[in-house]
């Protein structure tokens, strides 16, 4: 059976699959942010994972208002990137997962999530920059994305989210296959591109959510949309894929690494990293 | 949505019915001939995408909260920015009247408040 070793959650900023691609890591600007992932990077190592699922939202790359799935998970064997309209360079194409992704699919819509199913899907800045960020210069695992709607209000709401990672953690650890799977949620933490309010970022939010992913993630179900947007701003609703993230532990959560750090373009960078207990006897030799 | 937010606009069933031509065009900007058609023949452009006369005195004003009052959603609005060589900074400092400076200082400063 496979094993749920844990979850990530990383901010998913435009500007730094830039940077990576001019090789700025070390530049006084980049230095505090790259330099954070470190933990990231050893956990990894240590923990082997041999596929992820990564939530994420799409910004106007696959999904357009035309048709806007609440949830959307991909099936399909490979996932390209393309070009976004602004000049990011286009990653290589990412390894898909297909037969998990179908498992999933019939996991999910058995405990009542109707996701949009796709076989073709490009993934945006949003699921390949945490990808460089976490695998940086190699190629990451084979993935199964999962794209849940943060552009056109309503939004499912944070319960709704939590309540899928749960369903999520639940069925891979359903999948009957010896294989190691990480979670990983990209976004956040707080910022707001649009309106008088633009450059909104809230710390002291920020510093909650973080605390309490690890400690009682069902405590930020409570939120509605309308609050998380005022708390942690428009594009801040991101925050709800970490707590679909945290969702998916099916064991005790015990924190790795926390790193946080304002700003990166208009954003409060967060990098989380949660090792789901019921994993860690089972830490490869 | 029940109360407003300040400075803040949350782009809902309304926004996305209003503005759905004009972000139509903005997402029709990841495509690199389109971004060329557009700044050949911007009215052209906007008369294949049917914009109302709201959201064409926006686009060209390059005015982003007309933009967003027209019905604009930041992510596809985003691709008409880059077009138009202004990343998200220049974006903000726009929206709330600072300068560029002034803006990126705002955002480095929120790092030391409590």
């Amino acid at each position: 059976m496979a094993t749920l070793i844990g979850g990530i959650a990383v901010s998913h900023v435009p500007a730094i699959g830039r940077a990576i691609a001019d090789h700025r890591q070390d530049e006084p600007y980049w230095k505090p942010f790259f330099d954070g992932f470190g933990p990231a990077h050893d956990w990894l190592d240590r923990m082997k994972p041999d596929v992820v699922v990564v939530l994420y939202n799409d910004h106007g790359l696959n999904f357009f208002l035309d048709k806007m799935p609440t949830f959307a998970i991909g099936a399909a064997p490979s996932y390209a990137n393309a070009d976004e309209g602004w000049g990011l360079p286009v990653h290589a194409p990412f390894a898909g997962a297909p037969d998990l992704s179908w498992h999933l699919i019939e996991h999910l819509v058995g405990e009542e999530f109707d996701l949009t199913t796709c076989q073709e899907m490009l993934v945006d800045h949003a699921f390949g920059v945490p990808m460089e960020l976490l695998w940086p210069g190699r190629a990451p695992p084979p993935a199964v994305p999962v794209c849940i709607n943060t552009v056109q209000h309503p939004l499912p709401s944070a319960r709704r989210c939590f309540r899928l990672g749960q369903a999520l953690g639940r069925a891979i650890e359903a999948w009957p296959v010896d294989q190691r799977v990480a979670v990983i949620a990209t976004g956040g933490l707080s910022h707001q591109l649009d309106g008088a309010r633009a450059g909104f970022i809230n710390k002291s939010f920020d510093q909650l959510c973080l605390d309490k992913l690890v400690s009682d993630p069902e405590a930020l179900t409570g939120y509605s949309t309308r609050e998380l947007v005022e708390l942690s701003g428009s594009q801040g609703v991101e925050v709800l894929m970490w707590i679909a993230m945290s969702g998916a532990m099916t064991g005790r959560r015990r924190r790795v690494h926390t790193h946080y750090h304002i700003p990166i373009s208009n954003t409060a960078a967060g990098l989380l990293v949660i090792e789901n207990e019921t994993a860690r006897a089972t830490v490869p030799a | 949505m029940t109360a407003d937010i300040p400075g803040t606009t949350v782009f809902d069933g309304a926004c996305a019915q209003r503005g759905y031509a004009l972000n139509r065009m903005c997402f029709s900007f990841n495509d690199a001939a389109n971004r060329d058609a557009f700044r050949a023949d911007e009215a052209g452009y906007m008369d294949r995408y049917g914009l109302t006369p709201d959201q064409r005195a926006a686009v060209t004003s390059r005015n982003v909260l007309q933009l967003i009052a027209a019905g604009g959603n930041i992510y596809y609005l985003a691709k008409l920015a880059g077009l138009l060589g202004l990343n998200v900074q220049d974006v903000g400092a726009q929206q709330t009247g600072l300068t560029v400076e002034a803006f990126k200082a705002r955002l480095l400063a929120a790092a030391t408040e409590d």
